[in-house]
């Protein structure tokens, strides 16, 4: 079966997120004072052969772990659909 | 109020302090420095300020040996966050190098980012403009593919946070070798100029004058950190992952415009940036400088992470922060100038008479401690390891050069050699770097030995170099070190410059290792005596311990940064080869000696053998014939051997101007040891042939010998056989280390 | 005529155009804070300057958020009396964000930052650079992560149309091949105008190549081609 993934990765919690940090205060500057910690990722999609649905998520979270997310900095969640 | 009652929290145990890294008598030391038993956050503050890393209690007993003082030297090493050297012209430059080896080891882009934004933030917390980043890399072999992984990360760290910063990487040097596999060395060093009369101290006086903490917000980044890398790396440090530091260029380029902004306000009493230690450190070692005490309020430190324990803003290591001590009724020149530039400045304490540091959560006194106790040259401990001869010098002793057959194809050892990763060019990695940012590299179209660096608004320049051939101090830890400086100053010489000043990078296994120890030792010596002889003080650094894996230690790596000054950039010379027809000479004495060569090591596979060729006196007065015959206008280019002996040298010369050459060996000597040796105290130098009897007048009293001339043609020619063109040479030696490490 | 260069948080080739202005061209500059809005010293004989760097870090999109700084509102004024504008490399980007500038700055292809020394080729004369340059090849420096100039098909038909395409990347030759692009940009376009003629923005830097002591001065032409009334 061929299965859609949609991944999350986003930048852990914890660590400062530069980038994130500096769209907050242009968005305080563009007078959007309410928005208040902005953090950025990245939305990966990919499309996977597998037998069924649960192999699709075991190959899914195993190329978010190896290489789609870095966990030293990085968490990642994903959904799953049949395409 | 009697002092023991007044801080809360309970009392924390022995084996609390052991396992943040103190020792049983440390813990007894801080009980009897206090009066009492410390609580938690003492106990944590202590073990961080009292760690190899911000101590030095294994090394500086040692490094107190190395040469301090000097004529031009405009603060003592170790006063200040990093050397000072007067340079004339009422401007003073301020260097410093830095090791990132463990958290690169860990996150080789934030690893190395951090390390490039550390050793910035050390040169313009004195009030400098870096102008200049060098670094020093050291990685395993290139076929493994962690080493690909490391390298691709490290540069790209490197390059991310210097090109965003927008101070050139300028100059660096990079080593493969098996022993660095597991830790790789990440040695960043940065170059400022300052007016003089324009330095801010780190320090701290005068009470009542309120103390600011400047920058971003304070995270849990890096809690214990500066332990850390105080510890072996083992596969369980995979566990400390959550301490990776995330650096933010874009919040420190501001942070250095208005530290320099706000220094001219004339507000300003001290300022250090935090590091290692972060609050801890920036607030003792100001006190201690300026023998006061302070008070702080932990909770009007601006957070990133909310519900943060008073140890943990105590220690952390959030990038991109200062304390700045400012006299009373100025905050308000001082707050405009970081408003201006979006940056969090905010007041949190004060400074005091009494010489003690006293934390307050809300109104809790939360840890109170003499601010003496805690730093390097008070308090804390100063140790001195037992150390023995490695057992494998005899190994070294052992080898003998006539074990060596003498190859029949020298010209293909010499194109394999030109390919060695330690050798072939590191364009791949550099050109990743912007190197031209400031406008004052002049290498780019004009390459010389240490990368020359205009100053604006002045007619001098700065030469700049880091080195050290690891292999060599491996081979002989005195000699090698003082190849290391030798070898610095030769650059800087060869390029125009007179040697000023050295900061150097110590890179060491664990002290506790006897034998790593005696490399430690021996190195320092031999370091201490070649800086004297050059008259380049050392004035200030890093000790980097524990370095080593499952293999073993890495080579010991004393790193050498150097500094030399050109009063004038019509003093520069260059090293390509300018004009067909020039006389090429060998300045130094031609030697039978391939020891430690990278032709023995990689292309025949030896391992131990002893140290190149190598004399003090022999090296000082090459060099003080070099500047004389570069001041005399007797010649055109000068490069100087090493890696990859006489013929990598020539070639290097060759490939930047296009022009080829033929060369002419001696009789009676191995010619594979001619052509590739590394015996040091050599310099290849070209010279218009009819200024020939004047160069043979003014290089009298030093050994020289003809080589060649420089080609007309692009053709490499070798005692009248044909090496081939050097676009040939070029591709390959350009395209070598690309191949290797994307292959 | 004057020069004004914009300093945005995280510009820093701003004091480089200035030096390469003041001390190596001798022309009048003016330093511009982004947080000002004050462009009343300036007429169209005057040329506003957005340096390289890394504008907001560059975070989000090059230029994306430098776009917004109050003081761009006024160069798009400016630009819209006919004042000229010029912008290099992350001004170019911030050009090309604030829509001043058709197209976009893509990551390289080789997705890594790249600085050293490449050629140009200017193909018109009939703007400002062009007319100044000629047909010589420059050698001038890059330094950039996102260099790689792309626009859809309609557009990139409409910059050869109006022979918007200012620069090529070439070899020391003058010939345009793929691989002399430090990028991948399209068409090797290393910099372009607008239809006016009078924004212009382009990846190399020419400050850097201004002076005697850099052993390069190719970049002279460039813009002291700027320095000419209208």
């Amino acid at each position: 079966m061929r299965f859609t993934a949609h991944i999350n990765v986003m930048p852990h919690k914890e660590l400062l997120d530069p980038q994130g940090k500096a769209v907050t205060g242009a968005l305080h500057n563009l007078d959007l004072a309410g928005i208040q910690d902005v953090r950025i990722g990245k939305r990966i999609s990919l499309q996977l052969e597998a037998s069924d649905e649960a192999t699709a998520r075991t190959m899914a979270e195993e190329a978010c772990r190896k290489l789609l997310a870095n966990p030293v900095m990085e968490t990642f969640e994903f959904s799953i659909a049949a395409s | 109020m009697p002092q023991n009652s007044s801080v809360t929290a309970a009392p924390a145990s022995l084996e609390q302090a052991l396992k943040l890294g103190l020792l049983e008598e440390e813990f007894e030391q801080i009980k009897s420095i206090l009066g009492r038993s410390p609580n938690f956050n003492e106990v944590a503050m202590y073990s961080v300020m009292w760690s190899e890393h911000c101590s030095y209690k294994n090394s500086i007993k040692w490094l107190k040996t190395l040469p301090r003082d000097g004529e031009r030297l405009l603060v003592k090493a170790g006063e200040e966050n990093a050397g000072l050297v007067d340079i004339g012209g009422g401007l003073g430059c301020v260097f410093k190098i830095e090791s990132h080896n463990h958290p690169s080891a860990i996150e080789p882009f934030q690893g190395a980012a951090t390390g490039v934004g550390g050793i910035h933030r050390d040169i313009f917390t004195m009030g400098a403009r870096p102008i200049a980043a060098l670094n020093s890399l050291r990685f395993g072999l290139p076929d493994n593919p962690k080493t690909k992984w490391l390298v691709k990360g490290i540069v790209k760290g490197i390059g991310h946070y210097g090109n965003c910063f927008g101070v050139p990487t300028l100059a660096g040097e990079v080593y493969f070798e098996d022993c660095y596999q597991t830790n790789p060395l990440v040695n960043a060093m940065s170059v400022g100029i300052v007016k003089a009369g324009e330095t801010v101290s780190a320090t701290s006086y005068g009470a009542g004058n309120p103390v600011f903490i400047v920058g971003a917000a304070t995270g849990k980044d890096g809690i214990g950190g500066a332990s850390f890398a105080s510890a072996d790396i083992t596969e369980d440090s995979a566990e400390q992952l959550p301490s990776v530091q995330v650096g933010d260029p874009f919040e420190e380029k501001k942070l250095l415009e208005a530290c320099l902004e706000v220094i001219q306000t004339g507000a300003i009493i001290g300022m250090q940036d935090m590091g290692a230690a972060g609050i801890t450190c920036s607030t003792s070692e100001m006190s201690a400088k300026g023998e006061h005490g302070m008070i702080i309020h932990l909770d009007r430190v601006p957070l990133r992470q909310q519900d943060m324990k008073p140890w943990e803003m105590l220690l952390s290591e959030s990038q991109e922060r200062m304390l700045v001590v400012v006299k009373k009724g100025q905050e308000g020149a001082v707050q405009a100038v970081f408003d201006k530039w979006d940056i969090h400045c905010v007041a949190i304490g004060e400074v005091t008479t009494e010489q003690r540091l006293k934390y307050y959560m809300q109104e809790e006194l939360v840890a109170d401690v003499p601010a003496q106790s805690l730093v390097l040259g008070g308090g804390a401990p100063v140790y001195e390891r037992a150390y023995s001869e490695p057992a494998y010098f005899k190994a070294i002793q052992a080898f003998n050069p006539a074990s060596i057959p003498i190859p029949g194809d020298l010209r293909a050892i010499a194109f394999h050699l030109a390919q060695l990763p330690n050798i072939a060019s590191k364009r791949w990695i550099y050109e990743q770097y912007d190197s031209m940012v400031m406008t004052g590299n002049t290498q780019t179209n004009a390459p010389s030995d240490a990368a020359v660096v205009r100053i604006h608004g002045s007619e001098k320049a700065l030469a700049v170099t880091t080195d050290c051939n690891a292999r060599y101090v491996f081979a002989d830890p005195f000699k090698g070190a003082m190849i290391a400086v030798a070898e610095a100053a030769r650059n800087i010489v060869c390029s125009g410059g007179t040697p000023v000043g050295v900061t150097n990078c110590l890179n060491f296994g664990n002290p506790y290792n006897p034998e790593a120890y005696y490399q430690f030792v021996h190195a320092v010596k031999g370091m201490g005596e070649a800086c004297r002889k050059f008259e380049t003080p050392v004035t200030g650094g890093n000790v980097s311990f524990y370095n080593q894996g499952p293999e073993g230690p890495v080579y010991p790596t004393p790193t050498i940064g150097m500094v030399g000054v050109l009063d004038s950039m019509e003093n520069k010379m260059t090293l390509s080869f300018q004009h067909p027809g020039d006389l090429i000479y060998l300045v130094g004495s031609a030697r039978e000696d391939f020891n430690c060569s990278e032709y023995l090591h990689q292309l025949c596979g030896v391992t131990h053998s002893p140290a190149p060729h190598f004399e003090l006196d022999e090296e000082h007065a090459l060099q003080k014939t070099l500047a004389h015959l570069i001041d005399r206008g007797s010649i055109r280019s000068a490069h100087d051997v090493s890696e990859g002996g006489l013929f990598c040298c020539m070639l290097e010369s060759a490939m930047s101007s296009g022009h080829g050459f033929n060369l002419h060996s001696p009789a009676g000597m191995r010619k594979d040891a001619f052509l590739f040796g590394e015996a040091q105290s050599r310099v290849v130098v070209s010279v218009n042939p009819d200024l020939k009897s004047l160069f043979e007048a003014e290089v009298a009293g030093t050994p020289y010998s003809l080589l060649g001339r420089v080609a007309s043609n692009a053709e490499i020619c070798v005692d009248g056989e044909s090496w081939g063109y050097l676009p040939e040479w070029k591709q390959a030696y350009e395209q070598a280390l690309e191949q290797a490490l994307t292959a | 005529m004057k020069f004004g260069i914009i300093v945005f948080p995280g510009s820093n080739c701003d004091r480089d155009m200035e030096h390469a202005l003041r001390d190596d061209l001798e022309q009048d500059v003016v330093m511009l804070w982004h947080k000002d809005r004050d462009l009343s010293a300036f007429d169209v004989d005057d040329c506003l300057v957005l340096p390289g760097g890394f504008s907001y870090g560059d975070y989000l999109r090059c230029g994306a958020l430098a776009r917004f700084s109050p003081m761009m509102e006024q160069v798009i004024n400016f630009a819209g009396r006919g004042g000229k504008v010029l912008g290099i490399c992350n001004g170019f980007q911030i050009l090309c964000e604030s829509g001043l500038l058709p197209g976009v700055l893509l990551q390289n292809d080789h997705q890594k930052f790249v600085c050293k020394n490449v050629f140009l080729k200017s193909e018109h004369t009939d703007n400002i650079i062009g007319d100044n340059v000629g047909a010589r090849v420059l050698q001038i420096p890059v330094a950039h992560g996102e260099g790689r100039y792309h626009a859809d098909t309609k557009t990139m038909q409409s910059l050869r149309e109006n022979r918007q395409i200012i620069f090529r990347y070439c070899n020391q030759e003058g010939e345009v091949h793929l691989s002399s692009n430090p990028n991948g940009a399209t068409d090797n376009i290393a910099g372009i105008c607008n239809v006016r003629r009078n924004v212009y923005g382009m990846m190399p830097h020419p400050e850097r190549a201004t002076s005697e002591v850099l052993g390069n001065m190719d970049g002279r032409s460039i813009l002291e081609a700027f320095t000419y009334m209208n």
